[in-house]
């Protein structure tokens, strides 16, 4: 099991990197000049070809690449170019291990937006998450259980239409009514626990949250029930009942344990992708988390911002690959890694 | 033991089963999966209920366990067990009796065990809803005492492993032992043997009929293979379309049948025993259809000795014809079918 994880890890870190350099080509690949974006208005060609070389921007993409990797494990400084250090010492950033880079756009070292960024993102997500879980698992066992009736009907017809619709309409609608019409929930603007305290930061997250776990509710909804119905086709549920076990007891020990598992796979994995943010619920409620952050430095071709966002989402989402494997050991007696 | 004669009426016996009927409503018409099924069972008998699929021998036996509570199906008739209609209990009472006086043996142990607990604790669980205030300790004794008597070696290890890492046949026995930990007065096996080696299959009847002198317990085997039931039952039922066809002692089904039917269930089977034919001659045609079966006899239409002109074969639905305690639901006089047995199927023409 050990050697197990320490494998998944390693072949985790390596996808990781060459995530960065996919990143990187097709960012270097692009018709733009990303030196250009980081020269405002009164450019010069010597002010350009100064800045592409202090970002590094002139090497092959290869060496750029390397010299990022580099930078994880050891730190780095900027600007890259050594000339251009000597000559003007006062511009010179330290940037220490893990350097994810630095942003000329933002004149930050990646790391700390990225720092700043992931709570606002992780909130949201972790908030929605439970959310759904508890509704959507809920509501599923429900209306597996009255499986024909106008109660499953009801269930699974009514969250269509929260994944049928896109999120921004959601989310603006009930932006719009719930929170300025009605006024039945503050308008919500993120407050961190450090600067609010948890109340604050509860009431700032809830409608967002609401809004991304609709939108996820509905997937839940009908895998549960779809799980829920499976088991409950099972030879072993025809065995607790022939036992005498009651029906709570053949519910909750019988068929919740066969029928979740599976479920907590998609969870962990729907739970990794949204910790790296979410791009239009974030939009929708003016959240400055990753999800818009990654978005502003694909449009002004912040390259090292955009690398940072998307190993950061990546790390997530194999983390959750990872643990989620796992998991499945932990639930399922009959899985064994070796 | 008493003989198989059903009778209508109450009964002493220990499970009374009358004018049985259960049907299922589909989008193609209602199935009537069993159509008036009557037989007695007293303490300490065997039963073998033996027929081809969807002869309706399964549905009887989650019938009387009350299995088809909570869904479409609709049971009609008396399942008298120790003098109370099952069929009229409350839902709670019904339940307390599961597993403590009416227990289940299962077709396929592997997956009629649930793979995420260990087969301790679920024999553990099955002993403890019925026997509440017992301790932890004297629990886990009695079911390792429990798996010791079905032949599992090193009960003490194995109790707390899961069903994968048993084999076929120690998943059987300690499906037994699951059925068995109560002491109940009835078991069903359920085709307990089909999904299992044949080396083994004997083994498992052996042990069933070991546990059933310990406790005298009245066992219901149901099964496809009269080969199983041939040893073990003291009466047999033979079921066809949702009714019996025939019935009688063991030895009157296996050895002087008199239902084209059995003859066909038993021509159908390979024997060792019998001069080597130069194949088996399976019975032809299908199992008929339980939304609208066939009219008059429900086998006529796969029967080779139908008379519909002289007896009705297609129209008159047969009652049962009892002879020397040895009903037969079949319209072709009984002296005929006795030479027909004995011309025919006892010593067949090779």
């Amino acid at each position: 099991m050990f050697a197990y994880i320490v494998r998944r890890v390693a072949a985790g870190m390596v996808m990781i990197l060459a995530m960065s350099l996919v990143t990187m080509l097709l960012f270097f690949a692009s018709p733009a000049d990303p030196a250009r974006y980081t020269c405002g208005k009164n450019c010069t060609p010597q002010l350009l070809e100064q800045n592409r070389k202090a970002l590094g921007y002139d090497q092959p993409v290869l060496s750029y690449w390397v010299d990022f990797t580099k930078g994880i494990f050891v730190g780095s400084e900027f600007p890259k170019d050594p000339a251009l250090k000597k000559s003007a010492p006062e511009t010179i950033a330290d940037c220490p291990a893990p350097c994810l880079g630095y942003s000329p756009q933002s004149s930050r070292p990646v790391r700390d937006i990225i720092v700043e960024k992931l709570p606002v993102s992780a909130s949201l997500a972790i908030a929605a998450f439970i959310m759904w879980m508890i509704a959507g698992v809920g509501l599923g066992i429900v209306a597996a259980l009255r499986k024909g009736s106008i109660v499953d009907r009801a269930i699974v017809g009514s969250a269509l239409v929260f994944y049928a619709f896109p999120t921004f309409f959601i989310g603006l609608g009930l932006y719009v009514f719930l929170a300025l019409k009605w006024g039945i929930v503050p308008v919500p603007a993120y407050t961190s626990i450090a600067d609010g305290g948890v109340g604050l930061w509860l009431q700032g997250l809830f409608l967002p949250a609401l809004t991304l776990a609709l939108v996820y509710i509905a997937g839940y909804i009908r895998l549960t029930r779809a799980f829920v119905l499976e088991v409950k086709g099972e030879d072993y549920l025809r065995t607790a009942q022939a036992k005498g076990l009651t029906s709570g007891r053949i519910l909750f020990k019988h068929t919740l344990r066969g029928a979740l598992t599976p479920i907590a796979t998609v969870a962990g994995l729907d739970l990794g992708g949204l910790l790296g943010g979410t791009i239009i619920t974030e939009q929708v409620f003016n959240y400055d988390g990753l999800g818009r952050t990654a978005v502003m430095a694909a449009t002004t071709y912040d390259l090292p911002v955009t690398v940072g966002i998307v190993l950061v989402a990546a790390t997530f989402v194999i983390t959750a690959n990872i643990v989620v494997d796992v998991l499945y050991a932990v639930i399922d007696p009959r899985v064994k890694y070796s | 033991m008493s003989t198989w004669v059903p009778t209508e009426g109450t009964s002493d016996a220990l499970l009374s089963v009358r004018d049985l009927k259960v049907t299922f409503p589909t989008e193609d018409g209602l199935v009537k999966a069993v159509n008036g099924l009557t037989f007695d069972l007293n303490a300490g008998e065997t039963l073998g209920i033996v027929g081809e699929s969807g002869s309706g021998k399964s549905v009887t036996s989650q019938a009387i366990m009350g299995l088809h509570r909570g869904t479409r199906a609709k049971v009609e008739g008396s399942i008298d067990f120790d003098g109370k209609n099952l069929l009229k209990l409350e839902d709670e009472e019904l339940r307390v009796m599961r597993g403590r006086d009416i227990a289940m043996i299962f077709q396929d142990p592997l997956s009629a065990l649930h793979p995420y607990y260990t087969v301790g604790n679920q024999i553990i669980e099955a002993y403890k809803v019925h026997h509440g205030s017992a301790s932890k300790a004297a629990v886990r004794a009695h079911v390792i005492d429990m798996l010791e008597r079905v032949g599992i070696p090193n009960p003490q290890k194995r109790i707390d492993q899961y069903p994968h890492e048993f084999s076929g046949g120690m998943r059987q026995r300690a499906m037994i032992a699951m059925a068995l930990v109560n002491s109940p007065r009835l078991v069903i096996a359920d085709e307990p043997t089909t999904a299992l080696d044949v080396t083994v299959q004997a083994q498992i009847l052996d042990l069933l009929i070991d546990l059933q002198k310990d406790i005298n317990a009245a066992i219901i085997i149901i099964t496809h293979d009269l080969g199983v039931v041939a040893e073990m039952a003291d009466k047999i039922m033979v079921m066809y379309g949702g009714k019996a066809v025939e019935g009688g002692t063991a030895d009157q089904t296996f050895y002087s049948p008199e239902h084209p039917y059995t003859w066909g269930l038993l021509q159908s089977m390979p024997r060792i025993d019998r001069e080597r034919l130069d194949r088996l001659r399976p019975i032809p045609g299908n199992p008929p259809s339980l939304i609208s079966p066939p009219s008059g006899c429900a086998f006529h239409t796969r029967c080779a000795y139908r008379d519909d002109e002289n007896l009705g074969c297609s129209t008159i639905v047969p009652e049962f014809d009892v002879q020397d305690w040895h009903p037969v639901r079949c319209l072709i006089p009984a002296p005929k079918r006795k030479a027909i047995f004995d011309t025919e199927i006892r010593t067949p023409s090779s």
